[in-house]
């Protein structure tokens, strides 16, 4: 790469550039008019030139509003500026690709929903809406891709998701940019973005045998989720007549509850999203569905991130979404 | 020595002893003590500074491992943060002429001063244990979990040090707010205080109701880390960004700690150098009082990408062009003091003119990393690091030197050499634009902070800030030689050199113990310069 231009790979890197360069524009301005102020006044009012100066300004408040009423003005648009792109920034669209991202020191490891699992890079095809899902094993990372002029923070018990389109194919750097520990220079890769056909090709060349739902539906079993609560993968109409078909069993079925509102004990009302999922695995106690017991252990300390992520998918597809 | 004997009677030579100079309660002999404490760890910052810039000549590290790079940034950001800008000018200039220019004989609490600097210095020497033998690799933020939990280093004894540092700095705040509030002379009143006093009581503010909240937090960090109490440790039960929004609530703040006194001397030296009153001294006044306020209520902005909601950023990003508001009118009154004046350069004038276009041009990049969607691009990269260096090293170290060279001759008796000092403004400006400016460019281009190895193509920009480091140090050590050298070969100085206004000029130079023979009146307001006209008859 160039050692005086970054690319901007992203759709949102112009947008941001276009920021920038404003801001740019700015700040030279007002340099020019700072720095040519004071050497005019310097130069001109120095004291072995004995010019007769006049009188001094006496009332100074009609420049100190101008001035202030100026900076106020000029500062509140750079702000609304700013905020409406940070805004966007952060709102992924619905329906875009998701890959989960666990941060450990020091390396990044990503999830396809196809299963294809990678370790400090991350392929993504160009073009469309990708949305990372992120946790972090130990400490704070932060997942930074200086060519979308995007990062975000990582942090552990916690999910934060960050989005990009990618609009050049190309390899760009991918760097870990909070401070995480000995090596957090060494912790980073590259992000590869790839036309359609060869994003196709580098799937089926890195075919896990099962996709991450798949997965999920394995561990399902495997840690027992299956023996209490129903699954069936009905989808939301399965819901409806959750109440009165499964009395008898103690935990609430998961058929059509993920991206929906969850009535709990306590009178709240949460949207079962994937925050919501880790927690009700990782602390059951903590939102207990209306009409059910709290029964269920604790999977904290049981549960990888990396299978969390996979359930969650499992759970997601149980709604009828994609699943992917 | 025999020169130090020429002076006149003075606080200096008025006993000779270790012990009059360890347990005196002079507010004068304790900011000589404290100037030799931070200017020892000014040196030891910066000596941690070159060695980092050193290393960064080649991408894959030149001299040190990846370990021993993270201790040196973080004893750097450590020290220089903590014991030397934080305390900088209100524990040395401040304590020296905070009575002075009151008209008073001393602060309210010599006592309380003298104690203080033994808190910093016990703070002090416990953090260089820290530092020197479990090492410490966390940055000068201590985030959790990575300090809470996962580092070897010695988290809990630095944070006991810098615990004890606060305290230093909450007694110099009650000092001086009560010492200004009580202490001042005969007819001098709020409006007649030179800007210097309204930037220290801004400061004192923000000393006395911040520095509490910084011990609350460091405290929760170590009793996490020995005992386990869940505060910020996310699988005890605790929330890593409550650390991050604590921390910030004192250390956003405490970026005005740093650069309020600095606003203050340059406010003092224009005016001086000019010949002219201070442009629309009401408005700078107020602006740092406004600037204390809202530095309370933009910690946020650390924290654009950290995972707080979206409307909390929005909010912090708001408040944030806010606050910069008030450093922008300052600058703008500093220009109209020039406008129509009769300007002098001096190596204090030459130091202030520099501090106006780096503290500047610190302010403007500013605004870069207050909105909100840039910051997300600029955030811990190299833009950062040279955005603060802008501010609080050309900002605050500059205005620091240019307050050092204009009291000079009052508190040592003496004159430096101008050629010098001038030289020295000179090559400090700059030696510290070729080490900052490439970072601006290195950061847009994405290179992280805290990196002890980077991506080749990094390289040129890296070459160019460490060979400007080197003439920043060589701009450093300059003022170190001839300051030193003029305290036993310099001229005696005048008691007014500069015919400067305030109280600190109408006294001998250097000042009796008891400060003022008697105690002066005022009758007028601050920056009473004569019409020039008359000063060139």
């Amino acid at each position: 790469m160039n050692a005086l231009t970054l690319p901007a790979a992203s759709a949102n890197a112009p947008e941001v550039d276009l920021l920038l360069f404003a801001l740019l524009g700015g700040t030279v301005l007002v340099l020019a008019l700072v720095f040519g102020l004071m050497l005019r006044y310097v130069a001109h009012y120095r004291y072995t030139n004995t010019k007769d100066r006049g009188r001094p300004e006496e009332k100074t408040w009609r420049f100190e509003i101008a001035w202030t009423a100026a900076t106020l003005l000029l500062f509140f648009g750079l702000f609304l500026w700013g905020a409406d792109l940070y805004v966007r920034q952060f709102q992924p669209p619905p329906n875009a690709l998701r890959i989960s991202v666990v941060g450990k020191q020091w390396m990044w490891k990503a999830e396809h929903p196809g299963g294809q699992r990678e370790i400090n890079a991350l392929h993504v095809p160009v073009g469309r809406a990708v949305e990372l899902l992120m946790t972090s094993e130990d400490v704070i990372h932060d997942f930074a891709i200086p060519a979308f002029r995007i990062k975000h923070d990582v942090l552990p018990g916690r999910y934060e998701s960050l989005w990009f389109t990618a609009t050049e194919p190309g390899a760009y750097h991918l760097f870990c940019t909070q401070f995480c520990g000995t090596d957090h220079s060494a912790m980073g890769g590259e992000v590869v973005v790839l036309t359609q056909p060869d994003y196709e090709r580098w799937l089926a060349d890195n075919a896990a045998s099962v996709g991450v739902v798949a997965q999920g539906r394995a561990l399902f079993t495997r840690y027992g989720c299956s023996g209490c609560h129903q699954a069936e993968g009905r989808g939301q109409a399965a819901a409806v007549d959750r109440t009165k078909n499964y009395s008898s069993v103690r935990a609430p079925p998961l058929d059509g509850v993920y991206g929906h509102p969850v009535p709990l004990n306590d009178g709240r009302v949460v949207v079962a999203d994937d925050k919501y999922v880790r927690d009700s695995i990782l602390m059951p106690a903590q939102d207990i569905v209306a009409s059910y017991d709290n029964r269920m252990p604790s999977f904290s300390g049981v549960v990888s991130e990396a299978d969390l992520f996979r359930l969650i998918a499992y759970i997601k597809s149980l709604s009828g979404s994609e699943g992917s | 020595m025999s020169d130090i004997e020429a002076l006149p009677r003075s606080y200096v030579t008025e006993d000779g002893t270790l012990n009059s100079w360890l347990l005196t309660t002079d507010h004068k002999r304790i900011a000589l003590l404290y100037f030799a404490s931070i200017t020892a760890f000014f040196f030891l910052g910066g000596a941690a500074a070159a060695l980092m810039r050193l290393h960064l000549i080649s991408p894959a590290g030149a001299i040190v491992s990846h370990e021993t790079y993270n201790r040196l940034f973080t004893m750097h950001g450590v020290v220089m943060v903590w014991f030397f800008l934080v305390p900088a000018v209100p524990v040395t200039l401040g304590n020296f002429f905070v009575p002075l220019v009151l008209g008073a004989r001393d602060l309210a609490f010599p006592k309380l001063n003298l104690l203080s600097w033994y808190l910093f210095m016990a703070g002090g020497l416990v953090v260089l244990w820290s530092l020197f033998w479990g090492g410490l690799d966390t940055g000068w933020t201590f985030y959790t979990p990575l300090a809470s939990r996962y580092t070897s280093g010695y988290v809990v004894l630095a944070v006991v040090g810098i615990f004890l540092s606060g305290f230093s700095s909450i007694a110099t705040g009650v000092n001086f707010i009560v010492t200004i509030h009580r202490l001042r002379a005969p007819g001098l009143t709020w409006y007649r205080l030179p800007v210097f006093i309204w930037s220290l009581y801004s400061t004192s503010i923000i000393y006395v109701l911040g520095t509490p909240v910084l011990a609350i937090t460091l405290m929760l960090l170590a009793f996490e880390r020995l005992f386990g109490v869940g505060v910020f440790d996310s699988t005890l039960g605790g929330d890593p960004l409550l650390f991050q929004h604590m921390f910030w609530f004192y250390s956003h703040p405490a970026v005005y700690i740093m650069i309020l006194p600095g606003f203050g001397v340059i406010s003092e030296i224009i005016p001086a150098f000019s010949r002219k009153t201070l442009f629309g001294y009401k408005f700078v006044v107020w602006s740092s009082v406004a600037i204390a306020v809202i530095s309370f209520f933009v910690w946020g902005h650390h924290m654009f990408v950290a995972g707080q909601s979206l409307y909390s950023a929005i909010v912090f990003s708001l408040l944030s062009y806010l606050v910069a508001v008030p450093s922008a009118i300052k600058v703008f009154n500093w220009l109209g003091t020039l406008h129509k004046g009769w300007i002098r350069f001096d190596a204090p004038m030459l130091y202030a003119l520099g501090f106006i276009g780096l503290f500047t041009i610190g302010g403007l990049t500013g605004l870069f990393v207050a909105a909100l969607a840039a910051d997300v691009h600029l955030t811990q990269t190299y833009f950062v690091v040279a955005h603060f260096h802008y501010i609080m090293v050309g900002g605050m170290v500059t205005a620091f030197f240019a307050g050092l060279h204009y009291w000079w001759p009052k508190i040592t008796g003496r004159m430096y050499p101008e050629m010098w000092g001038r030289m020295g403004a000179a090559v400090i400006f700059f030696g510290f634009n070729l080490t900052f400016f490439p970072q601006f460019l290195l950061g847009y281009l994405g290179m992280t902070r805290r990196y002890a190895s980077y991506a080749p193509e990094f390289q040129v920009l890296n070459v160019l800030s460490s060979a400007g480091s080197v003439i920043l140090a060589a701009g450093y050590l300059m003022p170190l030689g001839y300051l030193t050298w003029s305290l036993f070969r310099g001229e005696r100085a005048p008691d007014n050199p500069w015919n400067a206004t305030g109280l600190e000029w109408k006294t001998r130079s250097p000042p009796p113990k008891e400060n003022f023979v008697s105690i002066p009146t005022v009758t007028g307001a601050p920056y009473n310069y004569p019409h020039p006209a008359a000063q060139h008859g």
